[in-house]
Protein backbone atom coordinates (compact mmCIF):
# COMPACT_ATOMS: atom_id res chain seq x y z
CA UNK A 1 0.00 0.00 0.00
CA UNK A 2 2.79 2.35 0.95
CA UNK A 3 4.68 1.65 -2.24
CA UNK A 4 1.49 2.13 -4.23
CA UNK A 5 1.00 5.61 -2.82
CA UNK A 6 4.57 6.68 -3.50
CA UNK A 7 4.52 5.27 -7.05
CA UNK A 8 1.28 6.92 -8.00
CA UNK A 9 2.49 10.29 -6.79
CA UNK A 10 5.91 10.01 -8.36
CA UNK A 11 6.38 12.45 -11.21
CA UNK A 12 7.74 10.95 -14.41
CA UNK A 13 10.78 12.38 -16.08
CA UNK A 14 9.59 13.72 -19.38
CA UNK A 15 11.50 14.99 -22.32
CA UNK A 16 11.87 18.73 -22.40
CA UNK A 17 9.96 20.57 -25.10
CA UNK A 18 10.68 24.20 -25.84
CA UNK A 19 7.76 26.43 -25.10
CA UNK A 20 6.38 24.03 -22.45
CA UNK A 21 5.22 26.34 -19.66
CA UNK A 22 5.91 23.55 -17.16
CA UNK A 23 9.68 23.69 -17.79
CA UNK A 24 10.00 26.29 -15.04
CA UNK A 25 9.18 23.57 -12.48
CA UNK A 26 12.05 21.30 -13.54
CA UNK A 27 14.22 22.19 -10.54
CA UNK A 28 11.43 21.29 -8.11
CA UNK A 29 10.65 18.10 -10.03
CA UNK A 30 14.33 17.16 -9.84
CA UNK A 31 14.62 17.81 -6.06
CA UNK A 32 11.51 15.74 -5.42
CA UNK A 33 12.69 12.92 -7.67
CA UNK A 34 16.05 12.76 -5.93
CA UNK A 35 14.36 12.61 -2.55
CA UNK A 36 12.01 9.79 -3.60
CA UNK A 37 14.79 7.88 -5.39
CA UNK A 38 16.53 7.71 -2.02
CA UNK A 39 13.68 5.39 -1.05
CA UNK A 40 11.87 7.52 1.54
CA UNK A 41 8.11 7.69 1.78
CA UNK A 42 6.80 10.82 0.09
CA UNK A 43 6.57 13.42 2.89
CA UNK A 44 4.12 15.46 0.82
CA UNK A 45 1.85 12.61 -0.21
CA UNK A 46 0.65 11.26 3.12
CA UNK A 47 -2.91 9.97 3.25
CA UNK A 48 -4.93 9.66 6.45
CA UNK A 49 -7.19 6.70 5.78
CA UNK A 50 -9.03 6.98 9.06
CA UNK A 51 -9.07 9.70 11.71
CA UNK A 52 -9.65 8.24 15.15
CA UNK A 53 -9.49 11.41 17.28
CA UNK A 54 -7.85 14.87 17.22
CA UNK A 55 -4.56 13.16 18.08
CA UNK A 56 -4.72 9.77 16.33
CA UNK A 57 -5.18 8.55 12.76
CA UNK A 58 -4.39 5.64 10.45
CA UNK A 59 -1.73 7.10 8.12
CA UNK A 60 -0.40 5.08 5.17
CA UNK A 61 -1.81 2.00 6.91
CA UNK A 62 -0.30 2.70 10.37
CA UNK A 63 -1.85 3.73 13.68
CA UNK A 64 -0.22 7.13 14.16
CA UNK A 65 -0.05 9.84 16.81
CA UNK A 66 -0.68 13.19 15.16
CA UNK A 67 1.88 15.83 16.11
CA UNK A 68 1.67 17.86 12.94
CA UNK A 69 -1.85 19.26 12.77
CA UNK A 70 -3.11 22.70 13.75
CA UNK A 71 -5.83 21.15 15.86
CA UNK A 72 -4.38 22.94 18.91
CA UNK A 73 -7.51 22.80 21.04
CA UNK A 74 -8.74 19.42 19.80
CA UNK A 75 -12.17 20.70 18.79
CA UNK A 76 -12.63 18.56 15.66
CA UNK A 77 -14.42 15.73 17.48
CA UNK A 78 -16.13 17.79 20.17
CA UNK A 79 -19.67 16.33 20.48
CA UNK A 80 -21.38 19.74 20.63
CA UNK A 81 -19.47 20.92 17.57
CA UNK A 82 -20.37 17.79 15.60
CA UNK A 83 -24.03 18.01 16.64
CA UNK A 84 -24.24 21.65 15.52
CA UNK A 85 -22.78 20.71 12.12
CA UNK A 86 -25.21 17.82 11.62
CA UNK A 87 -28.17 19.98 12.58
CA UNK A 88 -27.13 22.69 10.11
CA UNK A 89 -26.68 20.11 7.34
CA UNK A 90 -30.23 18.87 7.95
CA UNK A 91 -31.79 22.30 8.26
CA UNK A 92 -29.83 24.38 5.75
CA UNK A 93 -28.41 21.86 3.27
CA UNK A 94 -24.91 21.06 2.08
CA UNK A 95 -23.87 24.42 0.63
CA UNK A 96 -24.94 27.97 -0.12
CA UNK A 97 -23.97 28.09 -3.82
CA UNK A 98 -23.44 31.82 -3.62
CA UNK A 99 -21.53 34.87 -2.51
CA UNK A 100 -21.94 36.42 0.92
CA UNK A 101 -23.29 39.58 -0.73
CA UNK A 102 -25.90 37.76 -2.83
CA UNK A 103 -27.58 34.52 -1.77
CA UNK A 104 -24.79 33.19 0.44
CA UNK A 105 -25.49 34.77 3.82
CA UNK A 106 -27.55 32.41 5.99
CA UNK A 107 -28.48 32.81 9.65
CA UNK A 108 -25.39 30.71 10.48
CA UNK A 109 -23.00 33.15 8.80
CA UNK A 110 -24.45 35.99 10.84
CA UNK A 111 -24.23 33.84 13.97
CA UNK A 112 -20.59 32.90 13.54
CA UNK A 113 -19.73 36.59 13.07
CA UNK A 114 -21.64 37.29 16.30
CA UNK A 115 -19.62 34.53 18.02
CA UNK A 116 -16.40 36.18 16.84
CA UNK A 117 -17.48 39.60 18.12
CA UNK A 118 -18.22 38.00 21.49
CA UNK A 119 -14.93 36.10 21.50
CA UNK A 120 -12.81 39.19 20.77
CA UNK A 121 -15.13 41.75 22.39
CA UNK A 122 -14.90 43.80 19.18
CA UNK A 123 -17.46 45.68 17.12
CA UNK A 124 -17.08 44.03 13.72
CA UNK A 125 -16.36 40.60 12.30
CA UNK A 126 -16.21 39.48 8.69
CA UNK A 127 -15.94 35.81 7.73
CA UNK A 128 -14.11 34.63 4.62
CA UNK A 129 -14.09 31.18 3.05
CA UNK A 130 -10.50 30.51 4.16
CA UNK A 131 -7.83 32.18 6.28
CA UNK A 132 -5.74 32.60 3.14
CA UNK A 133 -8.55 34.61 1.57
CA UNK A 134 -8.94 36.74 4.70
CA UNK A 135 -5.35 37.97 4.37
CA UNK A 136 -5.58 38.18 0.59
CA UNK A 137 -8.78 40.21 0.78
CA UNK A 138 -8.11 42.56 3.65
CA UNK A 139 -4.52 43.44 2.73
CA UNK A 140 -5.09 43.92 -1.01
CA UNK A 141 -8.21 46.01 -0.39
CA UNK A 142 -7.10 48.41 2.34
CA UNK A 143 -3.55 49.09 1.11
CA UNK A 144 -3.85 50.66 -2.34
CA UNK A 145 -1.70 52.56 -4.82
CA UNK A 146 0.61 55.03 -3.06
CA UNK A 147 0.20 53.35 0.34
CA UNK A 148 3.04 51.49 2.05
CA UNK A 149 2.94 48.04 3.61
CA UNK A 150 5.71 47.41 6.14
CA UNK A 151 5.90 43.73 7.05
CA UNK A 152 8.05 41.08 8.68
CA UNK A 153 10.15 39.14 6.15
CA UNK A 154 8.97 35.83 7.66
CA UNK A 155 5.30 36.59 6.98
CA UNK A 156 3.00 33.79 5.85
CA UNK A 157 2.45 33.20 2.12
CA UNK A 158 -1.13 34.51 2.35
CA UNK A 159 0.20 37.86 3.59
CA UNK A 160 2.74 38.10 0.75
CA UNK A 161 0.04 37.14 -1.73
CA UNK A 162 -2.25 39.82 -0.29
CA UNK A 163 0.56 42.33 -0.90
CA UNK A 164 1.07 41.02 -4.43
CA UNK A 165 -2.62 41.27 -5.26
CA UNK A 166 -2.78 44.93 -4.21
CA UNK A 167 -0.96 47.95 -5.55
CA UNK A 168 0.79 49.25 -2.43
CA UNK A 169 4.56 49.64 -2.05
CA UNK A 170 5.80 46.61 -0.11
CA UNK A 171 8.65 47.10 2.36
CA UNK A 172 9.86 44.07 4.35
CA UNK A 173 12.06 44.19 7.45
CA UNK A 174 14.19 41.59 9.22
CA UNK A 175 12.22 39.14 11.36
CA UNK A 176 11.07 40.62 14.68
CA UNK A 177 13.60 43.47 14.31
CA UNK A 178 12.00 46.50 15.97
CA UNK A 179 14.73 48.93 14.92
CA UNK A 180 14.64 47.81 11.27
CA UNK A 181 10.86 48.32 11.26
CA UNK A 182 11.20 51.72 12.92
CA UNK A 183 13.76 52.90 10.34
CA UNK A 184 11.64 51.84 7.38
CA UNK A 185 8.53 53.51 8.74
CA UNK A 186 10.54 56.69 9.25
CA UNK A 187 11.58 56.77 5.58
CA UNK A 188 8.08 56.59 4.14
CA UNK A 189 7.11 59.82 2.35
CA UNK A 190 4.97 62.16 4.38
CA UNK A 191 1.25 61.78 3.88
CA UNK A 192 1.40 58.23 2.50
CA UNK A 193 -0.89 55.62 4.09
CA UNK A 194 0.96 53.02 6.17
CA UNK A 195 -0.02 49.48 7.12
CA UNK A 196 2.19 47.42 9.43
CA UNK A 197 1.60 43.66 9.19
CA UNK A 198 2.74 41.37 12.00
CA UNK A 199 1.95 37.86 13.18
CA UNK A 200 1.37 36.80 16.77
CA UNK A 201 3.04 33.41 16.36
CA UNK A 202 5.32 32.71 13.38
CA UNK A 203 4.39 29.19 12.43
CA UNK A 204 7.68 27.88 11.11
CA UNK A 205 9.78 28.24 14.25
CA UNK A 206 6.87 28.75 16.66
CA UNK A 207 8.29 32.01 17.99
CA UNK A 208 6.16 34.99 18.97
CA UNK A 209 6.50 38.68 18.05
CA UNK A 210 7.29 41.47 20.54
CA UNK A 211 3.95 43.00 19.61
CA UNK A 212 3.86 45.46 22.49
CA UNK A 213 7.05 47.19 21.38
CA UNK A 214 6.39 46.86 17.66
CA UNK A 215 2.84 48.19 17.83
CA UNK A 216 4.02 51.18 19.89
CA UNK A 217 6.56 51.99 17.15
CA UNK A 218 3.96 51.56 14.41
CA UNK A 219 1.53 53.88 16.20
CA UNK A 220 4.24 56.48 16.75
CA UNK A 221 4.63 56.61 12.96
CA UNK A 222 0.87 56.88 12.49
CA UNK A 223 0.56 53.44 10.85
CA UNK A 224 -2.44 51.14 11.00
CA UNK A 225 -1.66 47.69 12.39
CA UNK A 226 -2.84 44.29 11.19
CA UNK A 227 -1.94 41.24 13.28
CA UNK A 228 -2.41 37.69 12.04
CA UNK A 229 -3.24 35.57 15.09
CA UNK A 230 -3.89 32.33 13.19
CA UNK A 231 -1.60 30.21 15.38
CA UNK A 232 -2.44 31.80 18.72
CA UNK A 233 -6.23 32.08 18.68
CA UNK A 234 -7.87 29.84 21.25
CA UNK A 235 -4.63 29.14 23.07
CA UNK A 236 -2.51 32.23 23.86
CA UNK A 237 -3.82 35.06 26.03
CA UNK A 238 -6.09 34.95 29.10
CA UNK A 239 -9.18 34.61 26.85
CA UNK A 240 -7.41 32.90 23.98
CA UNK A 241 -7.56 36.03 21.84
CA UNK A 242 -3.91 35.76 20.89
CA UNK A 243 -0.47 37.23 21.48
CA UNK A 244 -1.72 40.84 21.31
CA UNK A 245 -4.13 40.10 24.16
CA UNK A 246 -1.38 38.33 26.10
CA UNK A 247 0.88 41.39 25.79
CA UNK A 248 -1.97 43.76 26.67
CA UNK A 249 -2.10 45.59 23.33
CA UNK A 250 -5.14 44.11 21.58
CA UNK A 251 -6.90 47.48 21.81
CA UNK A 252 -4.07 49.00 19.72
CA UNK A 253 -4.55 46.54 16.85
CA UNK A 254 -6.69 47.89 14.01
CA UNK A 255 -7.33 44.56 12.31
CA UNK A 256 -6.98 41.01 13.64
CA UNK A 257 -6.85 38.21 11.07
CA UNK A 258 -7.63 34.66 12.10
CA UNK A 259 -8.72 31.29 10.85
CA UNK A 260 -11.18 28.52 11.66
CA UNK A 261 -8.76 25.87 10.42
CA UNK A 262 -6.58 25.75 13.51
CA UNK A 263 -7.93 25.93 17.09
CA UNK A 264 -11.52 26.32 15.88
CA UNK A 265 -11.21 22.99 14.06
CA UNK A 266 -12.94 23.52 10.72
CA UNK A 267 -12.18 25.83 7.79
CA UNK A 268 -12.71 29.52 7.11
CA UNK A 269 -11.03 32.84 7.82
CA UNK A 270 -11.98 36.09 9.47
CA UNK A 271 -11.09 39.65 10.28
CA UNK A 272 -12.26 41.41 13.45
CA UNK A 273 -11.95 45.14 14.05
CA UNK A 274 -13.29 48.15 15.88
CA UNK A 275 -12.84 50.43 12.88
CA UNK A 276 -16.03 52.48 12.42
CA UNK A 277 -15.99 52.08 8.63
CA UNK A 278 -15.18 48.36 8.70
CA UNK A 279 -18.48 47.09 7.27
CA UNK A 280 -17.87 48.74 3.88
CA UNK A 281 -15.22 46.07 3.22
CA UNK A 282 -18.06 43.63 2.51
CA UNK A 283 -18.77 45.52 -0.71
CA UNK A 284 -15.25 46.36 -1.88
CA UNK A 285 -13.20 43.31 -0.94
CA UNK A 286 -13.00 41.06 -3.98
CA UNK A 287 -11.85 37.80 -2.31
CA UNK A 288 -14.93 38.21 -0.07
CA UNK A 289 -17.40 39.09 -2.82
CA UNK A 290 -16.36 36.86 -5.70
CA UNK A 291 -16.43 33.45 -4.05
CA UNK A 292 -19.04 31.19 -2.52
CA UNK A 293 -19.65 31.48 1.21
CA UNK A 294 -18.86 28.69 3.65
CA UNK A 295 -21.30 25.74 3.88
CA UNK A 296 -23.90 26.03 6.68
CA UNK A 297 -22.44 23.04 8.54
CA UNK A 298 -19.01 24.71 8.61
CA UNK A 299 -20.22 28.00 10.07
CA UNK A 300 -22.37 26.13 12.61
CA UNK A 301 -19.42 24.04 13.82
CA UNK A 302 -17.22 27.16 13.90
CA UNK A 303 -19.71 29.18 15.97
CA UNK A 304 -20.14 26.36 18.48
CA UNK A 305 -16.41 25.80 18.73
CA UNK A 306 -15.60 29.52 19.15
CA UNK A 307 -18.11 29.87 21.99
CA UNK A 308 -16.65 26.81 23.73
CA UNK A 309 -13.12 28.19 23.30
CA UNK A 310 -14.14 31.23 25.37
CA UNK A 311 -14.30 28.96 28.41
CA UNK A 312 -11.37 26.64 27.80
CA UNK A 313 -8.89 27.85 30.41
CA UNK A 314 -8.15 24.31 31.66
CA UNK A 315 -7.41 23.07 28.14
CA UNK A 316 -5.13 26.05 27.51
CA UNK A 317 -3.21 25.24 30.71
CA UNK A 318 -2.79 21.58 29.69
CA UNK A 319 -1.61 22.57 26.21
CA UNK A 320 1.06 24.83 27.78
CA UNK A 321 2.19 21.89 29.93
CA UNK A 322 2.45 19.70 26.82
CA UNK A 323 4.42 22.34 24.94
CA UNK A 324 6.84 22.85 27.82
CA UNK A 325 7.37 19.11 28.35
CA UNK A 326 7.96 18.37 24.66
CA UNK A 327 10.30 21.34 24.25
CA UNK A 328 12.27 20.50 27.38
CA UNK A 329 12.40 16.79 26.55
CA UNK A 330 13.61 17.27 22.97
CA UNK A 331 16.23 19.75 24.10
CA UNK A 332 17.48 17.32 26.75
CA UNK A 333 17.75 14.62 24.05
CA UNK A 334 20.11 16.90 22.15
CA UNK A 335 17.89 18.15 19.32
CA UNK A 336 18.31 21.70 18.01
CA UNK A 337 15.06 23.61 18.40
CA UNK A 338 13.65 26.72 16.75
CA UNK A 339 13.27 28.62 20.02
CA UNK A 340 15.29 28.69 23.26
CA UNK A 341 12.11 28.40 25.33
CA UNK A 342 8.63 27.22 24.32
CA UNK A 343 6.62 30.22 23.11
CA UNK A 344 3.60 28.58 21.47
CA UNK A 345 2.09 25.16 20.70
CA UNK A 346 4.65 24.74 17.91
CA UNK A 347 8.01 23.14 18.63
CA UNK A 348 10.27 23.21 15.57
CA UNK A 349 13.13 20.69 15.41
CA UNK A 350 15.88 21.91 13.09
CA UNK A 351 17.27 19.28 10.74
CA UNK A 352 20.81 19.42 9.31
CA UNK A 353 19.52 19.16 5.70
CA UNK A 354 16.53 18.09 3.61
CA UNK A 355 17.86 14.57 3.06
CA UNK A 356 18.29 13.77 6.76
CA UNK A 357 15.11 15.68 7.54
CA UNK A 358 13.19 13.38 5.20
CA UNK A 359 14.91 10.31 6.72
CA UNK A 360 14.02 11.44 10.21
CA UNK A 361 10.46 12.20 9.12
CA UNK A 362 10.11 8.71 7.71
CA UNK A 363 11.70 7.07 10.77
CA UNK A 364 9.18 8.88 12.98
CA UNK A 365 6.30 7.84 10.74
CA UNK A 366 7.42 4.22 11.05
CA UNK A 367 7.51 4.68 14.82
CA UNK A 368 3.89 5.81 14.54
CA UNK A 369 4.32 9.59 14.77
CA UNK A 370 3.29 12.21 12.23
CA UNK A 371 5.04 15.59 12.23
CA UNK A 372 5.27 18.24 9.47
CA UNK A 373 8.34 18.23 7.29
CA UNK A 374 8.82 21.89 6.41
CA UNK A 375 11.39 23.04 3.89
CA UNK A 376 12.23 26.07 1.78
CA UNK A 377 10.59 28.22 0.52
CA UNK A 378 8.11 27.90 3.42
CA UNK A 379 10.91 28.02 6.01
CA UNK A 380 13.21 30.92 6.89
CA UNK A 381 16.94 30.83 6.17
CA UNK A 382 16.65 27.75 3.96
CA UNK A 383 16.08 25.52 6.96
CA UNK A 384 14.58 22.04 6.96
CA UNK A 385 12.33 21.60 9.97
CA UNK A 386 10.37 18.85 11.64
CA UNK A 387 7.57 20.92 12.97
CA UNK A 388 5.68 19.54 15.93
CA UNK A 389 2.39 21.11 16.86
CA UNK A 390 0.77 20.00 20.07
CA UNK A 391 -2.87 19.50 20.90
CA UNK A 392 -4.69 20.07 24.18
CA UNK A 393 -5.97 16.50 23.74
CA UNK A 394 -2.49 14.96 23.80
CA UNK A 395 -2.25 13.26 27.18
CA UNK A 396 0.86 13.71 29.30
CA UNK A 397 1.61 10.00 28.68
CA UNK A 398 1.37 10.56 24.93
CA UNK A 399 3.97 13.32 25.14
CA UNK A 400 6.33 10.87 26.90
CA UNK A 401 5.65 8.28 24.16
CA UNK A 402 6.44 10.94 21.54
CA UNK A 403 9.78 11.74 23.22
CA UNK A 404 10.68 8.04 23.15
CA UNK A 405 9.91 7.91 19.43
CA UNK A 406 12.10 10.95 18.78
CA UNK A 407 14.96 9.42 20.74
CA UNK A 408 14.90 6.13 18.80
CA UNK A 409 14.42 7.79 15.39
CA UNK A 410 17.05 10.45 16.09
CA UNK A 411 19.63 7.83 17.04
CA UNK A 412 18.77 5.60 14.07
CA UNK A 413 19.21 8.48 11.62
CA UNK A 414 22.29 9.79 13.46
CA UNK A 415 20.97 13.22 14.29
CA UNK A 416 21.47 12.90 18.06
CA UNK B 1 25.66 62.82 -5.47
CA UNK B 2 26.57 61.69 -9.00
CA UNK B 3 26.23 58.16 -10.33
CA UNK B 4 29.95 57.41 -9.93
CA UNK B 5 29.84 58.33 -6.23
CA UNK B 6 26.77 56.13 -5.70
CA UNK B 7 28.56 53.31 -7.52
CA UNK B 8 31.60 53.72 -5.23
CA UNK B 9 29.57 53.51 -2.05
CA UNK B 10 27.51 50.51 -3.20
CA UNK B 11 30.71 48.80 -4.36
CA UNK B 12 32.13 48.98 -0.85
CA UNK B 13 28.82 47.85 0.67
CA UNK B 14 28.57 44.80 -1.56
CA UNK B 15 31.98 43.42 -0.57
CA UNK B 16 30.97 41.41 2.54
CA UNK B 17 28.03 39.93 0.59
CA UNK B 18 30.09 38.97 -2.44
CA UNK B 19 31.45 35.79 -0.87
CA UNK B 20 32.28 34.31 -4.26
CA UNK B 21 34.41 37.32 -5.12
CA UNK B 22 32.60 37.63 -8.44
CA UNK B 23 33.57 40.64 -10.59
CA UNK B 24 31.21 43.57 -9.97
CA UNK B 25 30.18 44.86 -13.36
CA UNK B 26 27.05 46.69 -14.41
CA UNK B 27 25.79 43.56 -16.17
CA UNK B 28 26.39 41.26 -13.14
CA UNK B 29 23.07 39.73 -12.07
CA UNK B 30 22.35 39.22 -8.37
CA UNK B 31 20.66 35.82 -8.60
CA UNK B 32 22.91 34.48 -11.35
CA UNK B 33 26.43 35.95 -11.39
CA UNK B 34 26.62 36.91 -7.70
CA UNK B 35 24.57 33.91 -6.47
CA UNK B 36 22.66 35.96 -3.89
CA UNK B 37 19.89 33.99 -2.22
CA UNK B 38 16.77 35.72 -0.92
CA UNK B 39 18.25 36.22 2.57
CA UNK B 40 21.41 37.78 1.20
CA UNK B 41 19.31 40.06 -0.97
CA UNK B 42 17.33 41.18 2.08
CA UNK B 43 20.43 41.95 4.14
CA UNK B 44 22.14 43.67 1.22
CA UNK B 45 19.09 45.80 0.44
CA UNK B 46 18.82 46.73 4.13
CA UNK B 47 22.49 47.80 4.12
CA UNK B 48 21.93 50.05 1.10
CA UNK B 49 18.73 51.48 2.55
CA UNK B 50 20.53 52.37 5.78
CA UNK B 51 23.54 53.84 3.96
CA UNK B 52 21.47 56.17 1.77
CA UNK B 53 18.47 56.56 4.09
CA UNK B 54 16.05 55.41 1.39
CA UNK B 55 13.41 52.73 0.86
CA UNK B 56 13.82 50.25 -1.99
CA UNK B 57 10.40 48.59 -1.96
CA UNK B 58 9.82 45.04 -3.21
CA UNK B 59 8.03 46.61 -6.17
CA UNK B 60 11.20 48.53 -7.06
CA UNK B 61 13.44 45.52 -6.35
CA UNK B 62 11.48 43.52 -8.93
CA UNK B 63 12.81 45.91 -11.61
CA UNK B 64 16.44 45.52 -10.51
CA UNK B 65 18.16 42.56 -12.10
CA UNK B 66 21.78 43.53 -12.27
CA UNK B 67 24.30 45.74 -10.52
CA UNK B 68 23.91 48.58 -13.05
CA UNK B 69 20.13 48.65 -12.50
CA UNK B 70 20.72 48.93 -8.75
CA UNK B 71 23.12 51.86 -9.04
CA UNK B 72 20.68 53.62 -11.38
CA UNK B 73 17.76 53.01 -9.03
CA UNK B 74 19.61 54.29 -5.94
CA UNK B 75 20.93 57.28 -7.87
CA UNK B 76 17.38 58.12 -8.90
CA UNK B 77 15.97 57.57 -5.39
CA UNK B 78 18.41 59.92 -3.66
CA UNK B 79 17.81 62.57 -6.34
CA UNK B 80 14.07 62.55 -5.54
Amino acid sequence: MTEGISQAERPQVLEEKTGDLFNKFDAVIHTRQTLLDGGVEDPFGLVMEKVLSPTRAICNGRDTILLGTYNYMGMTFDPDVIAAGKRALDEFGSGTTGSRVLNGTYAGHRDVERALREFYAMDHAMVFSTGYQANLGIISTIAGKGDYIVLDIDSHASIWDGCALGNAEVVPFKHNDIEAMDKRLGRIPEGAGKLVILEGVYSMLGDIAPLKEMIAVAKRHGAMVLVDEAHSMGFIGPNGRGVAEDQGVLDQVDLVIGTFSKSVGTVGGFCVSNHPKFEILRLVCRPYVFTASLPPSVVATAATSIRKLMHSGAKRAHLWENSKRLHGGLKALGFTLGTEVPQSAIVAVIMPDLERGAMMWEALLKEGLYVNLARPPATPAGMTLLRCSLCAEHSSEEVETILGMFERAGKAVGII
Amino acid sequence: MDRAAVDDRIRSLIEPFNKKGAPIEDAATFAGDLEFDSLTVMDFVAAIEDEFDIIISMNQQAEIENYGNLVDAVHKLIAE
